[in-house]
């Protein structure tokens, strides 16, 4: 084997309540983030992502104790993300224990903020969110604000440009695709994927074992997120894993009976 | 007790948690008596290697290191200081195991992504903290620099090419991924260390 494909269930937090938006809008809850984790974890995810959608001061707060609690528990790495403004934020998030902090509105408003995390704490924690949405000349642009606010810059060159700043990973999410379940966004995430050195997470529009699949084979990524369809069961991580062993992907399997 | 080492690169936080999960209390300290007197020693490190040497020796630390007579575990950028030499900022390193540090082939020349980030497999394992880990078990990596196989390597992976997964001399034991983030295996390799 080499280096395996990585299966990412990701987690809205809401004031300590695990929920997921359809197309980021009706929030519906799906369970204590604590026990949803550790039970990723037993299912052989890989990795897990934590996304603080939390508006309020006190929110922001609970989430830090959240994160710790979650690092007690949880035995694979995971990312914590949302609403990050500060180097000083990220270092209570890493302290906390999560191993990766991902930042998206701030970094675009303020890109030398990537390249003073990559110095405070090394690349390999430093994720780059990225929501792009297509416009009618084909190209595809990114958003801030989940998915509300156009900055008019293309996805490529602001995913070149935050890897020369010392990004590690790209968290790319297309909003043309996000709640729909009808497939990942291939092109772009095999665009990107080919153009950037570091490893790209694909996200949004996940809703079959066929979809993961895909991703993997004709979009190139390196990782693949979902939030609902693991959520709800619709799809079960060690189904999926042994469909993608069926299907020639390299993921990690040795879990696997 | 188990001692964590402290110094200006750990990622002391998850290590303690993946002990307490075992059911370990640890100390995280930098205070020489404490070190030597610790039944076990782990040295973790998520850092760069050049200003991590510097601030090992400016305190000693790098001296008291090579003296350790307990079992020690150095973790990812530990596995890489324990080595004669790091291409990661040009640094001398703590020599304990006879191999140099690289950096992996740059993405133009290999299409390969670098940091290497996620899970691997880990073969031709050796050595008293594989007991009972098959052959191809997978465990989670990151990192840029790799350990040149030597005759001490206790564990291969390949990401583009063999590198050192593990390498063992004497008591002084090391692995380049993070057993406190490699699951059920990585929780197994901690235990092994543990009951040496």
């Amino acid at each position: 084997m080499s280096l395996a494909k990585r299966i990412i269930p990701c987690l809205d937090i809401k004031d300590g309540q695990t929920v997921k938006g359809i197309r980021f809008e009706q929030l519906r809850h799906a369970g204590d983030p604590v026990v949803l984790a550790e039970a990723y974890a037993r299912q052989g995810a890989d990795e897990l992502v934590l996304l603080d959608i939390t508006a309020t001061q006190e929110g922001r707060g609970a989430f830090v104790g959240l994160v710790q609690r979650v690092a007690a528990v949880l035995d694979i790495p995971f990312t914590v993300g949302g609403g990050i403004r500060s180097v000083q934020q990220v270092e209570c998030l890493l302290q906390a224990g999560a191993d990766k902090v991902s930042i998206n509105s701030a970094a675009v408003r303020q890109p030398d903020m990537i390249n003073a995390l990559a110095a405070a704490f090394g690349s390999q924690c430093v994720v780059l969110a990225i929501d792009a949405c297509p416009h009618d000349d084909s190209a595809w642009y990114v958003y801030l604000n989940g998915g509300r606010m156009a900055t008019g810059r293309r996805v490529e060159e602001w995913a070149a440009e935050a890897v020369d700043r010392g990004a590690g990973e790209i968290l790319l999410t297309s909003m043309a695709h996000d709640g729909t379940k009808a497939g990942f966004a291939l092109e772009l995430t095999a665009r990107i994927a080919q153009a950037v050195p570091v490893p790209v997470i694909a996200s949004g529009g996940g809703g079959s074992m066929a979809h993961f699949a895909a991703v993997f084979a004709e979009g190139h990524a390196d990782a693949a997120l979902a939030a609902s369809v693991f959520h709800f069961g619709e799809i079960k991580i060690p189904a999926l894993k042994h469909y993608l062993l069926d299907h020639g992907i390299c993921i990690r399997s040795d879990y696997l009976s | 007790m188990v001692a964590i080492f402290k110094y200006n690169a750990g990622n002391v936080r998850s290590v303690q948690f993946a002990l307490e999960r075992l059911g370990v209390s640890s100390v995280c300290t930098d205070d020489p008596a404490a070190l030597r007197a610790a039944d076990k020693v782990i040295f973790p490190g998520v850092g760069e290697a050049s200003s991590a040497m510097q601030y090992l020796r400016q305190r000693g630390l790098d001296v008291l290191l090579g003296q350790l007579e307990q079992p020690v575990l150095g973790i990812c950028l530990g596995l890489q200081l324990f080595c004669r030499h790091s291409e990661e900022g040009d640094t001398t390193c703590l020599g304990l195991f006879d191999t140099d540090v690289r950096r992996f082939p740059a993405f133009a020349d290999t299409r390969l992504k670098v940091p290497h980030m996620g899970w691997n497999t880990l073969h031709k394992m050796q050595g008293p903290l594989f007991e009972g880990v098959k052959e191809g078990s997978a465990a989670y990596f990151v990192h840029s620099f790799y350990a040149e196989p030597c005759v001490g390597t206790t564990a291969f992976t390949h990401y583009g090419q063999h590198f050192s997964a593990a390498i063992q001399h004497n008591h002084y034991f090391a692995l380049q991924f993070h057993p406190e983030k490699s699951g059920p295996v990585g929780q197994r390799i901690l235990e092994n260390f543990l009951n040496l």
